[in-house]
């Protein structure tokens, strides 16, 4: 017994993304939906690789896009069963019909959904606060300082949300998610039985149920108020000057706490990790000092809420007022210089050093279809490939300069036709298979409907490359689903992108490029690192197995 | 008792495994550590780094501050020098002298390395070289890692140990080529001192 307990107080050294996912096993989830997106995609791999995860029978795997991941945990929490869903901010935009009308509909299993904020866009194509999403469909909010917090708040986050019958969102952001500490696991919950709302129309939105619905979302306010006002993840830390009051949010509170080693902070401050925003603790906080300085990764979105509009009352400072740069994630030496701090002048970076972009790896199948697409295209203009999101998105950069947009998943395919319709011919998008089953699919159905004249070249390197290699919705099916919308079978074309057939693919590209209609171009060869870890994987196994029948 | 390290290198260099072996030796030493590591598009043959902080007393935050790294162990020459702002000014810097090519407009390596050199405290070593002539290239980084080992204010048997728990799986004689390259790049590091 006392051996159990040692093992169970056993320090796991976990990334905030695993804090996460072992946080959900252990709080008796029975299921985990995502999409892979930077910097949330460890929390799924971690869930898919966990054994215990596979004993206790938890769903893992990845879903077709964001919006398919939180309906299927909406569904599970329909059951009664307790449902994790996980995505990057940008994802939640995908997810946000689902997210928004699940406040309405409200939880019955416990629901948290988490959307992993990426400020300075090391990864992404901007840097949305997801607290906004929270507050939006007007339900709690929950926001970790550290692993052990986000390992906590996971239990915290679904018993409020059993509690009060609602989806919890938990915001994180970069440094969080992929940075690795000590956490110490709790005592595990078993997981629900099935059991089915008590009022079996609260589901169904139709206006009349979705107008008493939401008057209960309305009223549930104040009890979402009241549980933020008493919770232990709001903390008001007295401190003796009272010039100033600082309110930390989230990981910001780490980079204070930096800048005093001695871990004594003179002035008070209001450590926030869940929301709504305590109006007590905020208010003794803005009544006690001269002024606020506020820290936040992300938007001011709290800067803004306790600042006056027209001016008036107490200094607010933080993003807004120039005090911390309005973009870009916080750092301790950031907040130091919010507070004052000098720092001393450190060493130049010398001049030798130059930039090394991301680029794509040596023989990169993308690399093959790249060379060959823009040798059929010298004798057109340039700006015609709409391109999506994915490792090919590096083909904008030298030497490639291969493509001309990157906005949203799936909008390679849509923008592309929209330039069609306008009569911009010949007008070409490039898009990843996963990319394409994610949002393109749809997007591809409009052009067949209008037989907008669009070459869609589908990159299929048969995984989620840019996330590590996640299993790809789209492996085997591709011409499938090309032909099922209504591509002409003759203009869904195969290739190999190798050196060995540039110029055959070259004049394939050239002969569709120039066809009236919707044609389908797929190039297709196995990302270099999914196959060397499959071949690893399968010699490991064969290994196993001959040590077996021995 | 506090190190600030940063690891420096480009996308695929592994620099993950030194980390590793830090870590799980501070660890099993009841020190506090924090790790920030990059994932995503920077991880396709981009410049990558990953701050390390450990302490016997709690870390606050996960990202070293400007100035105050105590040293910069980089698996690449030109990344070593990309981290120099953050380095303390009695810092470290060990570094593989082995260029990584994968830009048109690489430094001049005499140029590289004379940057390398006006830092006071640094230890500039050909770990490709040194682990080819134990029998493994792969265990390059452990030599680095041998190296840097004077510095980390961690006993050079406590490494040890870290290696032979992270390498169990991989079987006794992954085991010892590291602890040769580990001790191989220890003994250069104190020859480098000396001289």
């Amino acid at each position: 017994m006392i051996q159990a307990v040692l093992e169970f107080m056993e320090k796991l050294m976990l990334l905030g993304d695993e804090a996460i996912a072992q946080g959900a096993i252990d709080a008796g989830i029975s299921g985990i939906y995502a999409y892979p997106g930077t910097p949330s995609t460890e929390i799924m791999e971690y869930v898919i690789n966990s054994k215990e995860a596979k004993q206790s029978k938890i769903r893992s795997g990845w879903a077709t896009n964001e919006k398919t991941a939180m309906e299927a945990a909406l569904g599970m929490s329909y059951t009664g069963k307790r449902a994790i869903v996980c995505m990057k901010h940008v994802g939640l935009n995908v997810a946000a019909d689902a997210f928004i009308n699940s406040a309405i509909t409200g939880a019955n299993g416990g629901l948290l959904v988490v959307a992993a904020d990426d400020p300075s866009m090391h990864s992404s194509q901007n840097e949305q606060d997801s607290r906004f999403f929270g507050k939006f469909a007007m339900i709690p909010a929950l926001e970790p300082s550290n692993q052990q917090e986000a390992y906590d708040m996971i239990h915290y986050g679904f018993e409020i949300s059993e509690k009060f019958e609602i989806p919890v969102l938990m915001r994180i952001t970069t440094r969080l998610a992929h940075s690795r500490s000590a956490v110490v696991r709790k005592q595990t919950r078993p997981q629900n039985e099935i059991h089915l709302p008590g009022n079996l129309k609260q589901f169904i939105l139709l206006p009349a149920n979705a107008r008493r619905q939401y008057k209960h979302l309305l009223q549930s306010q104040a009890n979402f108020q009241e549980e933020s006002d008493n919770s232990i993840m709001n903390q008001y830390i007295d401190g003796p000057d009272k010039k100033l009051g600082i309110v930390a949010c989230g990981i910001s509170f780490n980079y204070l706490m930096e800048n005093f080693p001695d871990k004594k902070i003179p002035y008070p401050v209001l450590k926030l990790g869940q929301y709504p925003i305590t109006r007590p603790k905020m208010k003794k906080l803005y009544d006690e000092c001269d002024e606020i300085l506020v820290l936040e990764e992300g938007y001011p979105i709290i800067e803004e809420l306790i600042g006056s509009f027209f001016g008036l009352g107490k200094t607010i400072k933080g993003r807004l007022d120039g005090t911390i740069s309005r973009d870009g994630e916080l750092n301790p030496n950031i907040v130091g210089k919010s507070l004052g701090m000098e720092f001393a002048q450190t060493r130049p970076l010398p001049s030798v050093v130059t930039g090394r972009p991301p680029k794509l790896c040596k023989g990169c199948p993308h690399i093959y279809s790249y060379n060959a697409l823009n040798e059929a295209l010298t004798n057109y203009s340039k700006g015609r490939v709409f391109s999506d999101i994915g490792c090919y998105t590096l083909g904008a950069l030298e030497p490639f300069d291969a493509i001309n947009t990157c906005v949203d998943m799936g909008a390679s395919i849509t923008m592309a036709k929209g330039a069609a319709d306008a009569g911009y011919k010949p007008a070409i998008s490039v898009i990843g298979d996963s990319t394409f089953t994610h949002s393109g699919m749809t997007g591809l159905l409009d052009a067949v409907n209008d037989n907008s004249s669009i070459t869609v070249v589908i990159l299929d390197n048969a995984t989620v490359a840019m996330t590590g290699g996640q299993k790809s919705s789209a492996t085997g099916k591709l011409e499938k689903i090309c032909e099922a919308i209504g591509v002409h079978k003759d203009h869904i074309i195969v290739m190999n992108p190798s050196p060995k057939y540039h110029e055959e693919n070259m004049k394939v590209f050239k002969k569709e490029i120039e066809y009236e209609g919707v044609s389908v171009i797929i190039p297709r060869r196995e990302c270099l690192h999914t196959a060397a870890r499959r071949i690893k994987e399968e010699k490991k196994k064969k290994e196993l197995e001959k040590i077996k029948s021995e | 008792m506090k190190k600030d390290i940063i690891l420096a290198g480009v996308g695929g260099q592994g620099i993950l495994s030194i980390a590793a072996v830090i870590g799980m030796a501070a660890i099993d030493n009841g020190l506090y550590m924090k790790q920030a590591e990059v994932h995503g598009m920077s991880q396709r043959g981009g410049d990558v780094h990953s701050d390390l902080r450990i302490s016997d007393r709690e870390i606050a935050s996960d990202l070293i501050p400007e100035g105050k790294a105590d040293m910069i162990i980089s698996v690449e020459p030109m990344e070593s020098l990309r981290y120099v702002p953050m380095l303390a000014p009695d810092g470290w810097i060990i570094t593989n002298i082995n260029p990584y090519v994968n830009i048109t407009n690489y430094p001049d390596m005499d140029d590289i390395l004379k940057e390398i050199k006006s830092i006071p405290n640094h230890i500039a070593l050909d770990a490709n070289k040194m682990a080819d002539e134990i029998g493994s290239k792969k265990s390059a980084n452990m030599v680095i890692l041998g190296a840097a080992s004077l510095f980390l204010g961690l006993k050079y048997e406590h490494l040890e140990n870290a290696i032979a728990k992270l390498f169990k799986n991989k079987g006794v004689d992954v085991i010892e080529i590291n602890l040769k390259a580990l001790a191989a790049g220890k003994i250069f590091a104190d020859n480098y001192n000396k001289n």
